[in-house]
């Protein structure tokens, strides 16, 4: 299919991409922006890896048609450490100094639903951290210190 | 200075710091060193690279089970533009297979499929798109064979329609062994007790995150071979690259980028490998394919369904007397480890428990299903799901809790068992004990509502093993440490990180021993041309075997310093310790030290940089029927878990509320990563005991290939865990480290299934605990609300 230049809004930077009318967002992340650190665990929209943040709202990427997101806000992975000094966002130290992170596939995932969940509530219990990562699959972790780092996150003053 | 210490080092330890465990660096809960570039996307996995001039592989799979392969035309696909090449089966005439001595797998089939999903044929186009679009244009012309899908019938189903899956195999046996250690019949026909029951361990899948992906780059003017790929064990796949490309070895170079998981998944080669070397190496461009998630269930290679008749004996002491297991292993459509995993399962019969006789019947059949290997924990989970059920039927007729039998019959460091399987060091006893008293089991079993339960099962696993399927007698785990200026420690040392975080473990081994800080070592690992050999990711034995190798390159290094390092400080070369960045003399290290960088300078100074090597082969166990080389290790790690679960009467759900783990892993190197294992293993454990299976239509179709379809343990399902680390150090490991990632996984599903038993007295023996069978349970027993 005839792919067009599309300007997509991406962690904070216009971008003129090539997109097709069917590609979908994870897949113009990963090869058109260049920005693989959104995963592509199952490209079915079981597995959550994909998620990004659109507008406020995560989002699977592997679901999303591309060409939709035009004039939206697009938050990747990426997108959420220091934009000028690259320092990481709270919830990325979190998960690291918990051992939140094994074989790290599942992870940015995890991180952008942490995020967008805390953003939306910044004092979660348990449960709704639970709730709120309930569609991101990890094999490796059992989660638990995942709770542990978004509940530290919180407890020190959130993700922004 | 402990001086007195210092004398009582028997010869037990391996040196001074070993007797006072007065580590730096081992036992620190440091981050994972490649942590950072993980949680903020910048790490690259296969999939994620790219190169230039880079075109996509696809691979075309069979929609059938069983079936000739008539033709195949790809005229059609070849029309199409941007199409480059086209493979299929007679472009590898070579079978490949992870045990080289049973090797039947085919990189694509070449007459025909044994399974759905197989693979037939593959593409190489400009983009991704245009690949799939060629398969789609590929016309395969099939004959239907008779499928078999029941494990239990395929012997029967060969004998009765002739119909064989392999040929070479009559009744559709890939491989079958007795074992017999002891006059069992007479000791079962004596004892006070024998419990005879059937069990069923389903079929599950690794279901690690990231689909397999391989990106292949040959250099058509060298004839050289560089493969980025997704695998656990490069060695082997290094090996099958040469036997099915016909190109040696020396020409090809395997780089792993970091994996998102494998679970034993990918110890195998996968046929993204062989097909994007071989495009590679005809159209001259960089190939690169990735799976879908559909294709990953295909291929997944993961835990043998076993249907398991047991007869256990015991005296009316509660003292096993003997166990005679039968073993009915459903294959799928290729040998993969199969005859590795049948032995296992006879082995990792005689731990925990001390087991004076026991006899194996063990066979594998082949079925038109999808082919079946390793998988975390191999062999041990299936008898360890039945065995400690029967513990616990046992104990209720005893008249004795599930701890007390456990703790009558625990074996203990220094056993021998009657395969001759050795254990140097145990402290299972100490496991049960603690999580029997962390969770207050004695006063919850038994006696708490209708309804509500506990459960304890105990689980160990092998630390390595001390056979290997390769045909050599080559170390199996070589580190080379180079130290050159300034704190440039670089450890080279080619074990695989899979996500368990060996790069980081390895890093700390190798910095307790220099006496540096873990940070500070740079490792080089995963790659076959630039790192050293190493066997490979797999039956728990990377710390264990990587540890002493480690350990031996850098204690080399240290004898290179520690006379520079005496000579500036006044004292015997053989006096000097190092920790903290410093040297100092063992028994004036107030007065006398120095600092390492200054040591060092003047070494490189006069002499160069350092180069050393340590190399680690386990000692050679051998066992004594057939088979019974197969789960010897060096060393072995214990656990104990106790579920406590609630029954939803009106639906018939469990609900795991919480899991209590007591583990004996040694000395953790990493505490933090450690429990990340132990909740990762529960994690996986708690799926395949309620959730998961891989489910097969009668015609063998794979029905479940998707995480829709086929579902893990997610957040809302996860149970609260306490997990401790028990004291333990055991002498014959390095820095007395013990395996602790597949160990944990054997006793969750046991345990779950005692609770639910606990619960609402339903002694449930097959895989996986659904919430059908709770419910037809409750509803038979007129308790369904």
């Amino acid at each position: 299919m005839k792919k067009q230049i599309v300007t997509l809004n991406i962690n904070g930077e216009d971008m003129d991409l090539r997109i097709a009318p069917m590609d979908v967002l994870a897949d113009v992340l990963r090869k058109e922006a260049g920005l693989t650190g959104t995963k592509k665990g199952c490209g079915q929209g079981d597995c959550g890896a994909c998620t990004v943040i659109i507008d406020g709202k995560a989002v699977l990427s592997c679901l999303t048609l591309a060409i939709a997101c035009q004039g939206k806000k697009i938050t990747t992975i990426e997108g959420i450490a220091d934009q000028k000094t690259g320092e990481m966002n709270p919830i990325q130290k979190a998960f690291l100094n918990h051992g939140a992170v094994q074989c790290g596939f599942c992870t940015p995932g995890m991180i952008m639903s942490s995020y967008n969940l805390l953003t939306r509530n910044p004092q979660p219990t348990r449960a709704d951290i639970r709730r709120a990562l309930s569609g991101n699959l990890c094999r490796c972790t059992g989660y638990l210190l995942i709770f542990e780092a978004v509940e530290a996150c919180a407890a020190e003053g959130g993700v922004l | 200075m402990g001086m007195n210490k210092m004398y009582e080092v028997s010869n037990k330890y391996h040196d001074y710091k070993d007797y006072t465990r007065e580590y730096t660096e081992v036992g620190r809960s440091i981050p994972r060193l490649d942590g950072p570039a993980k949680v903020t996307g910048k790490l690259q996995y296969t999939d994620d690279l790219s190169l230039p001039r880079m075109v996509y592989a696809k691979i075309l799979r069979s929609p059938h089970a069983h079936a000739i392969i008539k033709n195949i035309d790809f005229s059609k696909a070849l029309e199409l533009d941007g199409v480059l090449d086209v493979l299929k089966g007679s472009d590898f005439p070579i079978d490949y297979g992870i045990v080289a001595h049973s090797a039947n797998e085919q990189v694509l089939a070449r007459d025909k499929v044994r399974m759905w999903g197989e693979p037939v044929a593959a593409v190489c186009a400009m983009t991704e798109e245009i690949a799939e679009k060629a398969l789609e244009l590929i016309e395969v012309e099939y004959e239907l064979l008779p499928v078999v899908v029941d494990g239990r019938e395929s012997e029967k189903f060969a004998n009765e329609t002739g119909v064989l899956i392999h040929e070479d195999k009559p009744g559709n046996i890939a491989h079958q062994g007795t074992q017999q250690y002891g006059d069992v019949d007479a000791i079962l026909a004596e004892s006070d007790l024998v419990i005879e029951q059937e069990f069923y361990s389903s079929q599950y899948t690794h279901a690690y995150i990231e689909p397999q992906a391989a990106l292949a780059d040959y250099d058509v003017h060298r004839n050289k071979l560089h493969l980025y790929a997704t695998c656990q064990v490069p060695h082997y796949t290094h090996q099958q690259l040469a036997k099915c490309l016909q190109m040696p070895m020396k020409d090809i170079r395997i780089t792993v980028p970091l994996l998102g998981g494998g679970f034993g998944g990918k110890g195998v080669a996968s046929c993204a490998d062989f097909i994007t070397s071989k495009f590679s190496s005809r159209v001259g461009r960089p190939v690169k394919c990735a799976y879908e998630r559909s294709e990953v269930f295909a291929t997944h290679q993961g835990r043998h369904a076993c249907y398991m008749k047991f007869k256990m004996g015991f005296d009316k002491e509660g003292h096993i007397t003997a166990v005679d297991f039968n073993n009915l292993m459903v294959g799928g459509a290729y040998m993969s480890w199969g005859v590795v995993v049948l032995f296992y399962t006879a082995s990792m019969v005689h731990v925990p428990y001390i087991t004076p006789a026991m006899k194996f019947a063990g066979k594998r059949v082949y079925t038109n299903t999808n082919t079946c290997g390793a998988h975390r924990g191999l062999g041990g989970s299936q008898p360890r799901f039945a065995m400690e059920i029967l513990m616990d039927m046992a104990a209720e007729k005893l008249g004795m809790t599930p701890l007390q039998i456990r703790l009558l019959n625990a074996v203990e460091s220094g056993h021998t068992c009657r395969s001759m399987m050795y254990i140097p060091h145990c402290e299972y006893k100490k496991t049960l004990q603690t999580a029997a008293d962390n969770c207050d089991f004695e006063n919850k079993y038994g006696k708490l509502p209708f309804g509500k339960g506990i459960g304890m099962s105990g689980g160990y696993y092998i630390s390595g093993t001390s056979y290997t399927l390769y045909l050599s007698y080559k170390p199996h785990t070589v580190a080379n440490v180079k130290i050159e200026g300034e704190n440039n420690v670089v450890l080279f040392c080619g074990a695989t990180d899979i996500g368990q975080g060996c790069d980081m473990v390895m890093a700390q081994m190798a910095a307790e021993t220099l006496g540096i800080r873990s940070e500070d070592v740079k490792v080089v690992s995963r790659d076959t041309m630039l790192a050293t050999f190493d066997l490979g990711t797999f039956a728990s034995r990377v710390t264990y075997a990587t540890g002493w190798a480690i350990r031996r390159a850098c204690e080399a290094a240290n004898q290179l310093l520690f006379p520079v390092a005496a000579a500036i400080m006044g004292c015997r070369g053989q006096e000097v310790g190092v920790k903290d960045y410093q040297f100092y003399s063992l028994y004036e290290k107030k007065r006398k030290n120095v600092d390492w960088n200054e040591v060092v300078d003047q070494y490189i100074q006069a002499n160069g940089p350092i180069i050393t090597a340590g190399q680690f082969t386990p000692p050679r166990r051998k066992g004594i029927q057939q088979g019974g080389n197969i789960g010897h290790s060096p060393t072995f790690g214990f656990t104990t878990q106790i579920a406590e679960v609630e029954v939803d009467l009106y639906t018939g759900l469990v609900k795991v509320v919480k899991i209590t783990e007591a583990g004996d892993l040694g000395q953790p190197i990493n505490p933090m990563s450690c429990e990340g294992q132990v909740h990762g293993s529960i994690q996986m454990g708690l799926g395949n005991a309620l959730l998961e299976e891989m489910r097969y239509a009668e015609d063998g179709r794979l029905l479940n290939p998707s995480f829709h379809d086929y579902k893990l343990c997610g957040t809302i399902d996860m149970p609260e865990v306490e997990a401790t680390i028990v004291e333990s150090y055991d002498p014959s490991a390095p820095y007395g480290a013990k395996e602790s990632g597949e160990g944990p996984i054997q006793p969750t599903p046991p345990a779950i299934f005692n609770a639910v038993y606990d619960a609402i007295g339903y002694r449930c023996t097959e895989q996986p605990l659904t919430q059908e069978k709770v419910l037809n349970y409750l509803k038979s027993i007129g308790k369904n609300l």
